[in-house]
């Protein structure tokens, strides 16, 4: 019993949250790594393209609730997510039409872009804060959880209690179907291939008769849908507030990096390392000990390894050391 | 001079702007506008010299800056002499623990070979280093804490005078930049932007949490200062008789005695923070001068030559027997440690530590805006950068608020849209720097002043 205890503990409290975190994150990641892969900068506006397309899902939703349409025990978001893509892929080709181009076409080095991205990041973190302002906001309706924590310990009978939020289901769910088809996509169809062609051998896939043209819309249409999707699910599992998903363009840089920069199953995967190293790091496991260790050999401190002040620290420090002794990352991308 | 003919008008119309601010404004704004500008200046002068001497992207300036910050605390802030007998042992112990760990790591990467055996012995002896340091430090920095928490609880400084921390800060960050430049300069360009931004908020989360060192989130307030203080000034005869002698003709127009007296104190509370302000400038002057010659000489030395060399083609300046990693380490910690200079001089003038304010699109992207639109490579181009892109974003807000009424004239001074813009109005701010930044990139990517390099 004691074991089931602790087992629960751990699903409760570093488990389910990593995945949610990490799906989110794992997002994020591809984003950053497409972006990389193809149009070859690294795309320092990730998170607040993020935040905007966040911004006007909630709009959406706002204007939907307003209206009396809902999803019954689903969150009215749902509904709004495609107006929210549609919106971003509009935004994603015309800052590429008037911004990125001209550089892609005078074959600037990556820096210059790079640099060209941060002067989009303070225009699209402007317009956000200006029409939602600076402030946390709050979208989620319909039924918060699937199995609430008191439920669960009457219907086992556990001292454990496992809450299971109807966004970290939906999140998860969401992560899984995009990612399988994005893959399908990237590796089946004749223009994923193409894609992925361009990425490995810019001259050679031009020699083939690959239009760059099409192929860099069509990854700004994936950006699109996933900079929308990812914001989205993570802020309606956590709250949406603009500071923090620039704060977040962090984790999600480090998640690309880890997981091999340019491979998307790569950073798929670099999410998750990230994720749940930052939380099986700064848990403080008191309690987990507590239930499968005898009574005397009960551990007095909170057992955490960092404090969770450190938690953003962790993932950078994991990318340190992935840049020092495996810089391709760990599922080996473009070699830095 | 013909061809310094556009420098000495872009700083002439900088000038102009900041004078207009005193006349229209105040010349309290004027000044700390001033007074911000030339530390950014010397920022940006720090980021100039990595980036447009060498092609370095370093974006963890926030990182340095703080460090400088720290330093300007460390200097200044007497012992706490009860938090020292308290904790202080323990402390010292884990600074031996971790001098030890770091010689016996030296020790195993010299002496031994190159193999999976070796790596493993470093990384546990790694985390068994640090378990060990916690275990040591934790009882000291819990008693260390406990001393007086709302007033003191870390451990105070060395009581110097605060101006000392300025050259501390530079040998803080330039610390810092030597461990991260061996840790990331082997790194292409983009992932060197990325990885030294990614440690700077590492930096920054020690500096927040560990409260025994800098008291974290909870700040330091009421810093020594290299300036006398408003309300002695207020006081002292000497200022008194200044601000009448200067103020004397607007004085004998108020015939009535009392009156006359109430505007004098009134001009002099308001003399004095001017006087307070023009003594900063006056430092932070002193530091832009001697950084700008510095920096200048530098640029047309052999050792300027070589590092531009190196910056347009590394394999040709290897190939003529440049040691190319020496040098990039060196200008990466060089430029560091300016920019950990302007740290400790932006604490000093605000005579507080506040580690949550340091944040990265101020600190590290803002500076970078400066870096750009004046013009890489060229000093004067950095600080005209700096002057600019401060002004900018300080006037932002009074400008979008002048425009947003100008064009939603005909709305109703309640309108849902004309209220909703005027209340987001300092994040127009963003949006004037995002603007900036695409359209010189752009038409003028080399900065409005841009690199000349003149063969004397």
């Amino acid at each position: 019993m004691d074991i089931l205890n602790a087992l629960i503990l751990l699903l409760n409290y570093i488990f389910i949250p990593a995945l949610t975190y990490g799906s989110q994150l794992a997002l994020g990641a591809i984003f950053v790594t497409l972006i990389y892969g193809i149009l070859r900068f690294a795309n320092f506006a990730t998170g607040d393209m993020m935040s905007l397309g966040t911004m006007v899902t909630i709009l959406f939703t706002w204007y939907f609730q307003s209206l009396g349409i809902s999803l019954g025990v689903l969150p009215t978001a749902l509904i709004a997510i495609p107006f929210g893509i549609l919106f971003m892929i509009i935004y994603m080709l015309s800052i590429d039409k008037f911004v990125f181009k001209y550089y892609r076409i005078n074959k600037s080095p990556p820096v210059q872009l790079a640099m060209v991205s941060i002067g989009v990041m303070f225009v699209t973190q402007a317009v956000v804060r200006i029409i939602i302002g600076p402030s946390d906001q709050r979208f989620f309706d319909g039924e918060k959880f699937i199995i609430k924590a008191r439920e669960f310990k009457e219907m086992t009978g556990l001292n454990e209690g496992l809450a299971l939020k109807s966004t970290q289901v939906i999140t998860v769910l969401v992560t899984i179907v995009l990612v399988s088809l994005l893959f399908w996509f990237l590796n089946k169809t004749k223009t994923g291939k193409s894609m992925k062609a361009y990425s490995d051998n810019e001259d050679l896939a031009l020699l083939s008769g690959i239009d760059p043209k099409k192929i860099v819309m069509i990854t700004w249409i994936i950006a699109g849908i996933l900079a929308t999707i990812g914001g989205a699910l993570y802020g309606l599992d956590k709250s949406f507030k603009p500071f923090t998903y620039f704060n977040n363009m962090l984790p999600i840089f480090a998640a690309a990096i880890v997981g091999g920069i340019g491979n998307p199953f790569g950073a798929f995967l670099g999410g998750y390392v990230i994720a749940f190293s930052e939380i099986f790091l700064t848990y403080a496991y008191k309690k987990f000990f507590m239930y499968i260790l005898p009574e005397s050999m009960e551990p007095e401190s909170l057992v955490q390894l960092l404090s969770t002040d450190y938690k953003f620290a962790v993932s950078f420090s994991i990318l340190v050391i992935v840049l020092l002794y495996r810089p391709s990352g760990i599922f080996k991308g473009k070699v830095l | 001079m013909r061809k310094n003919l556009n420098v000495i008008a872009a700083y002439s119309i900088m000038m102009v702007l900041i004078i207009l601010v005193g006349v229209f404004q105040s010349w309290n704004i004027a000044l700390s506008i001033f007074n911000m500008c030339l530390i950014s200046a010397v920022m940006t002068m720090g980021a100039n010299i990595q980036w447009g001497y060498a092609g370095l992207i370093n974006f963890g300036i926030m990182g340095y800056t703080a460090l400088g910050g720290l330093a300007a605390v460390l200097i200044s802030v007497d012992p706490v002499q009860e938090a020292w007998s308290a904790g202080g042992f323990d402390i010292l112990m884990c600074l031996w623990l971790i001098i030890a760990l770091v010689l016996i790591i030296r020790f195993i990467l010299k002496n031994f070979q190159k193999s999976k055996v070796r790596t493993y012995a470093i990384a546990v002896l790694i985390i068994s280093g640090i378990l060990l340091i916690r275990f040591t430090a934790e009882p000291g920095i819990e008693a260390i804490e406990d001393v007086n928490p709302a007033k003191t609880g870390f451990l105070g400084g060395f009581g110097l005078p605060i101006i000392f921390s300025w050259i501390v800060g530079a040998f803080f960050a330039g610390g810092l930049a030597f461990i991260v430049g061996k840790v990331a300069l082997g790194l292409r360009a983009d992932y060197l932007a990325i990885a030294t931004l990614l440690i700077s908020e590492i930096v920054i989360a020690i500096i927040k949490h560990e409260d025994w060192l800098t008291r974290g989130v909870k700040n330091v307030i009421g810093l020594k200062r290299p300036a006398p203080y408003e309300v002695d000034l207020q006081t002292t005869d000497w200022f008194i008789n200044l601000v009448e002698k200067f103020n004397s003709g607007k004085l004998e127009l108020i015939s009535n005695l009392s009156d006359r007296q109430a505007a004098l104190n009134q001009l002099v509370i308001e003399g004095s923070s001017v006087f307070v302000k023009l003594c900063y400038s006056g430092l932070f002057l002193t530091v832009v001068i001697i950084l700008l010659i510095l920096t200048q000489k530098a640029l047309y030395s052999p050792w300027g030559r070589m590092m531009r060399a190196i910056r347009d083609n590394e394999e040709a300046a290897n190939a003529m027997g440049k040691n190319v990693v020496k040098q990039h380490l060196l200008i990466f910690i060089l430029g560091s440690a300016i920019v950990g200079i302007a740290g400790a001089m932006l604490v000093t003038q605000d005579g507080l530590f506040t580690p949550g304010s340091y944040r990265p699109m101020r600190y590290t992207f803002l500076i970078w805006v400066m870096v750009i639109v004046g013009g890489s490579g060229n000093n004067f181009g950095a600080i005209l950068g700096g002057f600019a892109v401060w002004f900018l974003w300080i006037e932002a807000a009074p400008i979008a608020l002048f425009l947003i009424n100008f064009f939603t004239a005909g709305m109703s001074e309640t309108h849902a849209l004309k209220l909703h813009l005027i209340e987001s109005v300092p994040y127009f701010r963003f949006l004037m720097m995002g603007l900036g930044l695409l359209l010189i990139m752009r038409y003028r990517p080399k900065g409005i002043l841009p690199e000349k390099i003149e063969i004397k």
